[in-house]
C-alpha cells in the first residue's frame, strides 16, 4: 500500500501573536514547525505501510524552507519527500492549492491512500484535503479517528461527527484527513534524523507539473480577505443567587428584557 | 548556557532527547514519583530512538559515542526526571564494564542486544556491609568445573529486577582481598538468581532498587569478565569513566529546578510586584546558574578526556561528580525557597528535584569517597 501524506509547515502557535496595527499574524522570527495535525498523518501513513508494506511519500507545498519540515518528516520515517515550491504558487488561497497538490500526486501517480491533517492551525479552513479528494475524483472521509482496516480494495474508517461517530467504507484510492485521537505519534530515531539530514528532497515547479497555470497561485485564487480581526471578548456571565426558584424566575425575566 | 561545541550528531543527540524529556517524561515524572513505577514506556522510547546506542561502537550495532553523549543524554532526561534519567543511566553503567573489559564473544553477544536497547544493564557492587568499603563484600564466586557458582547478595542495586543482564562483583579468592575479586555477567532467569526487596526510596523514586539474591546460582565460565582477581580494578576503572554521568545527572536536576524557579519567581507576585524584581531573588537565580555553569563546564570536560583516551582521569572525574552533586542539592534547595511554601508542597514539581538530587551526592561513591580520590590522586602526583 502506497501512502501520500501532504503536510504544510505552520508558524509555531505557541509563539504566534497578531499584530496590534495590522491584525495580521506576526510571522517574522517565528520558528517554523510541522502543522500539529499532520504528525498524525504521518504517523498514520508510517503505521499503514508497517503493516502492509509500501511506501510512505510526503509532500509539501510551500517556500524553500518548508524542506526542513519534510526532512523532519523523512526522520520519522517517511521513505520520500517532495517540495512544491515555485513563485508560480506564491498566494495561493485552499482552491489553488488543493488544485496543484492534486497535480503532483497525480505526478506521483502510484498511490492507495493520501493522508492529511484535519486542518492546518494558522488557517484553520479544513478544505485542502477535501479539495485535493475533488480535483483527483476519488472518494473522501474526513475527520478520521480510526481505520478498522481494509476490506478487498476499499478501506473502512471511523469518521468523527459532532457526536459519536460513523463508520465509512471507501474503495481505494481514497484520501483521509485525521483528528488527533487516531494515534500518538512517534518520536523520530537518531538514525531517523542522519538519514534525513543526507535525504534528497525531491524539488517541483510549476514546470514539472501538468497544470494550467491560471489555476495556480494567485491567477487560481478567487478567495479574497476582506477582514481580519480578532473576536470581541466574550461578555461577563451573570450569576443568579438565591433559592432555585427565584433565581430561575429572574433569569427567565433577564431572558424576556434581553429579548425586547 | 555555554556553547560546549558539541558536534553536529551531539546535538543531534540533545535535541531528541529534549524532545522526549518535553512529551514522554515530563508528563508521567510526578505520577511515577508517587507509584515508583518504572519507567518502561519511556525507555522503549529511548531504545526505538537509537539512545541506547550512542555509547557502543558502531560494529556492535551502536552510534560509536562515549561517554560525553551518555552525559549529554542524562542531563537532558534528569532536567524532566532524575529517576527516569538513572534508569537510562544505570543500563550505561551496567554496559561499560562489557564495553571496557569483555572478549570480543561477550561484546557481540551482548552489545548488540544492549545498544538496541531490547536488554537493560545493571551493575552489583553494594552489600549491605560491603558499601564505601567494597573490599568487604562477601559475595562468593566459587569455580567448581566449567562454572562459577554464586552464593550472597548485593543491594542497592539501581535497574534491579528491570534490568537483564547484571555485572556481579563477586570473591573468587577470600584470601587475597580485593585482588581476589571477579567480575561477572549474570543473566536475568538463571536459576538461583533472585531478586530481594525493592528499596522505597527518598528520590529518583521512578528508578528500580533492588536486593539481587545468589543461591548457588550457576553461571558458564564464558560470563567472566576479563581474568580472576580483576575484579575491583575493572569496578574502580568503569567508575572512573561513569562518574561524569552522575556529574551530567546532577546538573540534568539543578537546571530543571533552576527553571521552574526563574519561571515562578516572573509569576509570583508580592508586595505588589512579581518577586523577580528584588534583587535579593535575582542574586540567587544568578548565583544558581553560575554554580550550575560552573558544574556543567567540569562535567562535559572530564567527559572530553576520557572519550578522549587520556589515561588517569580518576581525579577529574571525581571532581566532576562531587562538584556537581554539591551545585545540585544546593540549587535545588534555593529552588525551593523561592518556591517559599509552595515550593515544599508535591503539587509543585520543585521539591521533587531536591529529593532527587540528593541521591547524586551519595551514590557511585559518595562525596566524602571523592574527596579520597581526589586527595590520593593529589599526593600521588607530587611523588612522580
Amino acid at each position: 500500500m502506497n501512502v501520500v501524506v501532504c503536510i504544510k509547515q505552520v508558524p509555531d502557535t505557541a509563539q504566534v501573536r497578531i499584530d496590534p496595527v495590522t491584525k495580521n499574524l506576526v510571522r517574522e522570527g517565528v520558528q517554523a514547525v510541522i502543522n500539529p495535525y499532520d504528525f498524525y498523518a504521518i504517523e498514520e501513513g508510517l503505521r499503514l505501510v508497517e503493516k502492509h508494506g509500501g511506501k510512505v511519500t510526503v509532500i509539501s507545498m510551500g517556500p524553500p524552507q518548508a524542506e526542513a519540515a519534510l526532512r523532519e518528516a523523512i526522520s520519522l520515517g517517511c521513505d520520500e519527500a517532495v517540495l512544491l515550491s515555485d513563485r508560480a504558487f506564491a498566494g495561493s488561497d485552499t482552491l489553488a492549492t488543493s488544485y496543484t497538490l492534486a497535480a503532483a500526486i497525480k505526478k506521483i501517480k502510484d498511490f492507495d491512500v493520501i493522508i492529511c491533517g484535519k486542518q492546518a492551525i494558522d488557517g484553520d479552513t479544513a478544505q485542502v484535503g477535501p479539495g485535493i479528494a475533488a480535483h483527483l475524483d476519488i472518494p473522501q472521509i474526513t475527520y478520521v479517528r480510526k481505520i478498522e482496516g481494509s476490506e478487498g480494495n476499499a478501506l473502512v474508517a471511523q469518521r468523527t461527527l459532532e457526536e459519536g461517530y460513523e463508520v465509512v467504507k471507501a474503495p481505494l484510492p481514497c484520501l483521509i484527513t485525521v483528528v488527533k485521537e487516531i494515534n500518538k505519534p512517534r518520536i523520530p530515531s537518531l538514525k531517523g534524523k542522519m538519514k534525513a539530514k543526507k535525504a534528497e528532497i525531491i524539488k517541483w515547479g510549476a514546470a514539472h507539473l501538468d497544470a494550467e497555470s491560471g489555476r495556480m497561485g494567485i491567477a487560481g485564487s478567487p478567495t479574497e480577505v476582506w477582514k481580519i480581526y480578532s473576536p470581541p471578548p466574550r461578555a461577563k456571565g451573570q450569576i443568579f443567587e438565591g433559592n432555585i426558584e427565584e433565581a430561575v424566575d429572574a433569569v427567565v425575566e433577564g431572558l424576556k428584557d434581553h429579548l425586547n | 548556557m555555554i556553547d560546549y561545541l558539541f558536534t553536529e550528531e551531539q546535538q543531534m543527540i540533545r535535541d531528541l532527547c529534549r524532545q522526549i524529556t518535553d512529551e514522554r517524561i515530563r508528563p508521567v515524572a510526578a505520577e511515577l514519583d508517587r507509584t515508583g513505577k518504572f519507567p518502561r514506556d519511556v525507555m522503549k522510547v529511548m531504545a526505538q530512538s537509537d539512545l541506547f546506542g550512542i555509547y557502543i561502537e558502531e560494529k556492535y550495532g551502536g552510534m560509536g559515542g562515549g561517554i560525553t553523549e551518555i552525559c549529554i543524554a542524562t542531563e537532558e532526561f534528569s532536567r524532566g526526571c532524575g529517576g527516569i534519567a538513572i534508569s537510562y543511566g544505570a543500563s550505561a553503567l551496567g554496559t561499560y564494564p562489557i564495553i571496557l573489559f569483555g572478549n570480543e564473544e561477550q561484546k557481540q553477544k551482548y552489545l548488540p542486544l544492549l545498544a538496541r536497547g531490547e536488554k537493560l544493564a545493571a551493575f552489583g557492587l553494594t552489600e549491605p556491609s560491603a558499601g564505601s568499603d567494597a573490599s568487604a563484600m562477601l559475595t562468593t564466586a566459587e569455580k567448581k568445573g566449567d562454572k562459577y557458582i554464586l552464593n550472597g547478595m548485593k543491594h542497592f542495586v539501581t535497574g534491579g529486577g528491570e534490568a537483564d543482564l547484571y555485572i556481579i562483583i563477586a570473591m573468587t579468592d577470600k584470601s587475597k582481598g580485593a585482588r581476589g575479586a571477579s567480575l561477572f555477567i549474570v543473566e536475568k532467569g538463571t536459576p538461583g538468581f533472585e531478586f530481594g526487596k525493592k528499596e522505597d526510596k527518598l528520590g529518583i523514586r521512578a528508578s528500580s532498587t533492588t536486593e539481587l539474591i545468589f543461591n548457588d546460582c550457576a553461571i558458564p565460565q564464558e560470563n567472566l569478565l576479563a581474568k580472576e582477581g580483576m575484579g575491583f580494578i575493572a569496578a574502580m576503572k568503569t567508575f572512573d569513566m561513569s562518574r561524569p554521568g552522575i556529574g551530567a545527572q546532577a546538573v540534568g536536576i539543578a537546571q530543571g529546578a533552576l527553571d521552574c524557579a526563574v519561571k515562578y519567581a516572573r509569576e509570583r507576585k508580592q508586595f505588589g510586584k512579581s518577586i523577580s524584581t528584588f534583587q535579593g531573588i535575582q542574586w540567587m537565580l544568578a548565583d544558581m546558574a553560575t554554580q550550575i555553569e560552573a558544574a556543567r563546564a567540569l562535567v562535559y570536560a572530564s567527559a572530553r578526556e576520557i572519550d578522549a583516551g587520556k589515561k588517569d582521569v580518576g581525579k577529574d572525574s571525581a571532581m566532576a561528580k562531587l562538584f556537581a552533586s554539591d551545585v545540585a542539592m544546593k540549587v535545588t534547595t534555593d529552588a525551593v525557597q523561592i518556591f517559599g511554601g509552595y515550593g515544599y508542597m508535591k503539587e509543585y514539581p520543585v521539591e521533587k528535584f531536591m529529593r532527587d538530587a540528593k541521591i547524586t551526592q551519595i551514590y557511585e561513591g559518595t562525596n566524602q569517597i571523592q574527596r579520597n580520590i581526589i586527595g590520593l590522586a593529589l599526593i600521588r602526583e607530587t611523588l612522580k
